[in-house]
């Protein structure tokens, strides 16, 4: 078989087709353009910095380019203010196309998609380690820092190591309240948080094609916490249904090839799926809710790149509706766009958060992060619909996450313990 | 280049938020960020990297954020290099990236211990435990990676090659 007929994965596929090639090999290293760039409040400093370094004087496409202020935006602290000006006045100089300032930001993975940013067949890089969300969409997407963001920015052009592919075949139909989450997170459990190092994720299966968009970008999201390149999905009607609307941009559909020598499959039934949490301190120290039931938490954050869209939020409200939250804890929902936030409004969800005892946010990664909004002090518990609960990620280094998807979290803020919907309903 | 110093160990999964938590991250003033480098992991740290400035950890090194403050710390701190017996794939890149010296090895990883004294012949691929009189061999990186190590980081890679 020549070089040219093998089967290639989706990745080599949109890899080659951004280096103008018929085919590149698993571990090769090429240089390939990107579609996209996108910088944050965090990232975008040190990016902006080396950028200068190079000497350009322009940016590679103002159009191609993504800023978005949401970590600690709106600012939490002078020296953050100070993070985002370095970013608007960039912003500003170089015309920069997708900046979007507070009032028209969403926390990023959420906001990209949603404008349309980001199509099938694209190759994007992101300073945020959590870009691979838009495998959901077909794309190869990936997180780098912000040095390889300020040469992409200048240039256009990214070296990339092809990587190779591990398969994830779900089968069998889903439980109720079981969402993506619960079968990202699950996975993890089974390979660990570098079981996929280096690796290209395939979602697939009858139980992916019956999942939502929102449940897909929820699973592509948490591709980097098995240490994951890329978290791809095929392109199906769902795909092209979310998409109508959002762009004029044509697009490149790839799928892998039939006899793609995959590194892995791994065959998953989801009919044994039970809703996940993943106990302190790993993505991957995943249990069955259910077994943990004991756990007193002290906050419950249902939002973040991972779980603040429209499907969580409407999870969330089934729960809470004519409930209130416990009164020994905090429950904050961050909706993550400002459309996903007025929709949610519009089908009254945000009155029924608000009804039970919810705070309310503007969009922001804010207590994901430990940044603002929710920070959590000395002996403190939070579930939380995010997605990573090392030591220290929610605040203070003796605090704990329980990860979990928005139906274990509302029912746990009902609950002030770690509950499962049956038990408050 | 030839990088002799003595080791602080660490363990698995070694993330960037212990590397350096996000409360700091409203600065990219590298200076700053050290002060605070794997503060949640180890209080002694900025205690013991004046004597051993070499960091030796298990698999999954760097795992979690984007954030090149994790390097950036680290190098700052005045550690000369860091052998894993795996990085995390965007640490690993934003280390090459600033130049901070990264070596995966798991027999060298798991070999050497806290406060050995260790000799790192970066040409020849050599880390000798001059403690012990252990050596191990290290795989080269591929070529271009090399590249970039050469001209002392990305940025300088780029410049030196732009154009051409």
């Amino acid at each position: 078989m020549t070089k040219e007929t093998k089967p290639q994965t989706i990745a080599q596929k949109i890899i080659a087709h951004h280096c103008s090639r018929d085919y590149v090999s698993e571990g090769e290293i090429v240089e390939a353009s990107v579609d996209l760039v996108l910088v944050n409040d965090i990232t975008a400093p040190i990016a902006i910095e080396e950028f200068k370094k190079i000497g350009t004087g322009k940016v590679f496409d103002r159009e191609k380019i993504a800023m978005v202020p949401d970590h600690f935006a709106p600012n939490k602290d002078i020296k953050s203010a100070q993070q985002c000006r370095v970013m608007r006045e960039f912003a500003r100089e170089y015309d920069i196309k997708n900046y979007f300032e507070v009032g028209s930001m969403g926390i990023e993975h959420a906001l990209l998609p949603e404008m349309g940013l980001v199509l099938p067949g694209d190759l994007v890089i992101g300073a945020d380690s959590h870009t691979c969300t838009y495998g959901a969409l077909g794309a190869a997407s990936t997180g780098v820092g912000s040095t390889d963001a300020a040469v992409a920015m200048a240039t256009g052009k990214l070296w990339f190591m092809v990587p190779r592919t591990i398969k994830f075949v779900y089968d069998g139909d889903l439980k109720k309240w079981v969402t993506g989450k619960d079968l990202i997170l699950y996975t993890i459990g089974l390979v660990g948080v570098d079981g996929a190092l280096y690796k290209s994720m395939e979602f697939s299966g009858p139980a992916v094609s019956s999942l939502s968009m929102d449940s897909r970008f929820t699973m592509s999201n948490m591709a980097i916490e098995a240490g994951g390149k890329f978290g791809i999905f095929d392109v199906d009607d769902k795909t092209e249904e979310y998409l109508r609307d959002r762009t004029d941009r044509s697009y490149r559909q790839f799928s892998s090839g039939h006899d793609v020598e995959y590194e892995k499959i791994y065959d998953i039934d989801c009919s044994n799926i039970e809703l996940q949490v993943a106990a302190p301190h790993l993505p991957s120290n995943t249990k069955n809710a259910k077994d943990v039931k004991n756990v007193k938490i002290d906050q419950v954050i249902i939002g973040s790149c991972t779980n603040g869209r429209i499907e969580d939020l409407g999870i969330a409200a089934e729960i809470l509706r004519g409930k209130k939250v416990n009164k020994n804890i905090r429950t904050i929902v961050i909706p993550a766009t400002q459309k996903i936030y007025l929709e949610a409004l519009k089908r009254g969800y945000i009155e029924i958060f608000i009804n039970s005892g919810c705070a309310v946010s503007t969009p922001t990664c804010g207590p994901c992060l430990g940044g603002h909004m929710g920070v959590l002090t000395s002996g403190e518990r939070a579930v939380s619909t995010t997605n990573r609960n090392f030591v220290g990620r929610m605040g203070h280094p003796d605090s704990e996450v329980y990860l979990s998807g928005p139906a274990v979290a509302a029912a746990s803020a009902v609950a002030g313990r770690i509950a499962i919907p049956e038990e408050v309903m | 280049m030839i990088v002799k110093d003595r080791v602080i160990k660490y363990g698995d999964n070694i993330d960037t938020d212990v590397i350096i938590p996000a409360r700091y991250l409203n600065t990219a003033d590298s200076k700053e960020l050290a002060l605070h480098c794997f503060e949640d992991l180890d209080t002694d740290f900025k205690e013991k990297v004046k004597e051993r400035k070499i960091i030796v950890a298990g698999s999954n090194f760097g795992c979690g954020s984007s954030r090149e403050h994790a390097p950036l710390s680290i190098k700052e701190s005045g550690v000369k290099a860091v052998i894993a017996v795996s990085f995390a794939r965007i640490f690993f890149r934003n280390a090459i990236n600033i130049g901070l010296p990264v070596i995966a090895s798991a027999q060298a990883s798991e070999s050497l211990k806290d406060g050995d004294e260790i000799e790192i012949d970066f040409s020849s691929g050599i880390i000798r435990n001059t403690s012990s009189g252990d050596v191990f061999k290290v795989n080269p990186l591929p070529d271009f990676i090399q590249k970039i190590i050469k001209s002392g980081g990305y940025i300088n890679y780029i410049r030196e090659n732009r154009g051409k």
